[in-house]
């Protein structure tokens, strides 16, 4: 295994190792708000990810928004196969986390240096939660 | 319990508990009084069906008092909403599966109006957002958002992980908000301060605290208030010094004195006004009009039959109510719903309009694209679904419901 090109640091995080391909948000996201559930696009209109799939990737988001959902929705869209391989949280909320565990689905809050300033969309990325590192492996073609 | 002694969906819900409040850095596990839990088709799905069955099988039982969120089918309007059979058929499972684990299908966003008002410092476990952040901030109990699976694990064992609002370290105010300037007339007034405050300030853990209210706000302004932080914020706590139990003084919300670094902002009504004006009009139409997201108390329900008594919906608009059955039921008995029944507004028992099932067919095919509502957090929480949203004040909905034109 090569050695990764960068490393992000996390707070805390749940979950096994995963690898794939990030998507990296300027804005917040709630799968109630933001999703459609039935695809894995991101559907609100005006979302800085609008027209994104997020199924089998990595996600960057900043904040989390609202909302009771994700608790189950989570659950679903894993259910559905249209799941994402982990979410990276700037600031999380306990349902995302709540949601997660349920789903088996990796979670992390806090993280430095900010991927929004390292990473790009199309980024190939491992997370590794109980080391709490998101390795940056190679770049987005 | 981790043994297995009492039972395997026990074992499960401590496990899937203690993994929760690992990632928070939980210490222990508090004992709780009250939860509530949202579960409903509509994001549950078969995956989530599945799971509550497996859980009543293995014997999953409530052993504290459970309430349920508001769901999204009200079977008695899903075939003229055109929701699908077999969902429907898939709800009713679902709140028989819930009935059978002791949990009380009480089908309400609002039960810290109409069910439930714990006192200070009990410690709950609640979702939806709205009923933590009330239940934080105006009774000063204390609760996290508690999704679903998580409120519901609560119930099965008793207790919650005590981390975020279980701690008073957490509870402590973080920054200023002065409304003296706001007059904040509406309920849609004062979603739009929460909308305001929420956006500019998005964190679980920040906690604003309101100054220089100019009269007692009433609870429904402050159901308003708190589910749009909470929606926009993603907020679950806040003070409003001399209103809410732990802020008598604003030394007593920031739990000591108050640093003169704090973030003080300044909300007024060219705040407020401005927060209107910033909503677009899509392509004009006024096709749709909902008071819903949260459920609409039994003042609220008084307040529309008076605004709509002899009017009419107009032609080709739809206009949507959503309480809870005892609200209704009330409401029936006062001679609130004839008014509203009698102008053509669909009072819907048991639902929230965002979640209804099958809402994004409804909206194609009804041709609904403008949705105007005096919530500001439904005008949030609907995006996925491609409404463009409108906030307008109460009385101002009525009106756009009523002449089929965008005020």
């Amino acid at each position: 295994m090569s050695a990764p090109l960068l490393t992000i640091a996390l707070s805390r995080a749940f979950g096994p190792v995963v690898e794939g391909e990030a998507v990296v948000s300027d804005e917040g996201f709630s799968p109630r708000y933001d999703l459609d559930r039935w695809t894995g696009l991101i559907s609100k209109p005006g979302h800085k990810l609008e027209g994104t799939n997020i199924r089998d990737k990595i996600c960057f988001f900043p904040t989390a928004k609202g909302g009771i959902a994700a608790g189950w929705a989570f659950n679903d869209i894993k259910g559905k196969g249209i799941a994402p391989k982990a979410f990276i949280f700037g600031v999380t909320n306990p349902v995302m986390v709540q949601g997660a565990v349920l789903a088996g689905i990796v979670i992390s809050e806090g993280w430095s240096p900010d991927p929004r300033n390292v990473l790009r969309t199309g980024d190939w990325v491992r997370v590794d939660p109980a080391r709490l590192v998101v390795e940056l492996l190679r770049r987005a073609a | 319990m981790l043994d297995g002694a009492e039972g395997e969906a026990v074992r499960r819900a401590l496990a899937y508990q203690l993994e929760v409040g690992r990632f928070f850095g939980a210490e222990e596990f508090v004992e709780i009084t009250n939860a509530h839990m949202m579960g409903d088709i509509e994001v549950l799905g078969d995956t989530g069906l599945a799971f509550l069955k497996e859980m009543r099988d293995l014997g999953a039982r409530a052993r504290i008092p459970i309430t349920t969120n508001a769901r999204c089918i009200d079977f008695a309007w899903a075939e003229r909403l055109g929701q699908d059979a077999t969902e429907c058929g898939k709800e009713r499972e679902v709140i028989a599966t819930l009935a059978d684990m002791n949990i009380l299908t009480t089908d309400t966003c609002i039960n810290y109006q109409t069910l439930y008002q714990p006192h200070l410092n009990e410690r709950v476990a609640w979702g939806d957002t709205g009923t933590c952040i009330y239940a934080n901030s105006v009774f000063g109990a204390r609760t996290n958002f508690e999704s679903g699976p998580a409120a519901m694990a609560s119930a099965i064992t008793g207790r919650t992980p005590a981390y975020g609002f279980q701690l008073d370290r957490l509870r402590i105010g973080s920054f200023i908000v002065d409304i003296s300037g706001a007059a904040l007339v509406d309920l849609a007034d004062w979603g739009a301060l929460g909308k305001i405050v929420g956006e500019g300030h998005q964190s679980y853990y920040a906690v604003p605290v309101f100054t220089g209210f100019r009269r007692p706000p009433l609870a429904d302004e402050l159901k308003q208030l708190g589910c749009a932080l909470a929606s926009y914020g993603s907020m679950g706590m806040f003070h409003m010094v001399g209103v809410t139990p732990q802020a008598r003084t604003v030394e007593e919300a920031f739990g000591g004195a108050v640093s003169s670094a704090v973030e003080r902002m300044v909300i007024d009504d060219a705040g407020i006004a401005a927060v209107y004006r910033r909503f677009s009009l899509g392509g004009g139409d006024a096709k749709l009009v909902v008071f819903s997201g949260p459920q609409l108390s039994l003042f609220e329900m008084k307040t529309l039959s008076e605004l709509f008594a002899g009017r009419k919906v107009a032609r080709g608009t739809s206009c949507f109510v959503t309480t809870s059955n005892g609200v209704i039921s009330a409401a029936r008995k006062l001679g609130y719903m004839q008014p509203l029944e009698d102008a053509g507004v669909a009072v819907l028992e048991g639902v929230c309009f965002y979640i209804l099932q099958n809402l994004s067919p409804m909206r194609e095919k009804n041709g609904w694209q403008n949705m105007v509502s005096n919530s500001a957090k439904i005008v949030n929480i609907i995006g996925a679904h491609r409404f463009n949203t409108i906030l307008r004040r109460t009385a101002e909905c009525v009106e756009i419901a009523c002449t089929g034109q965008l005020a």
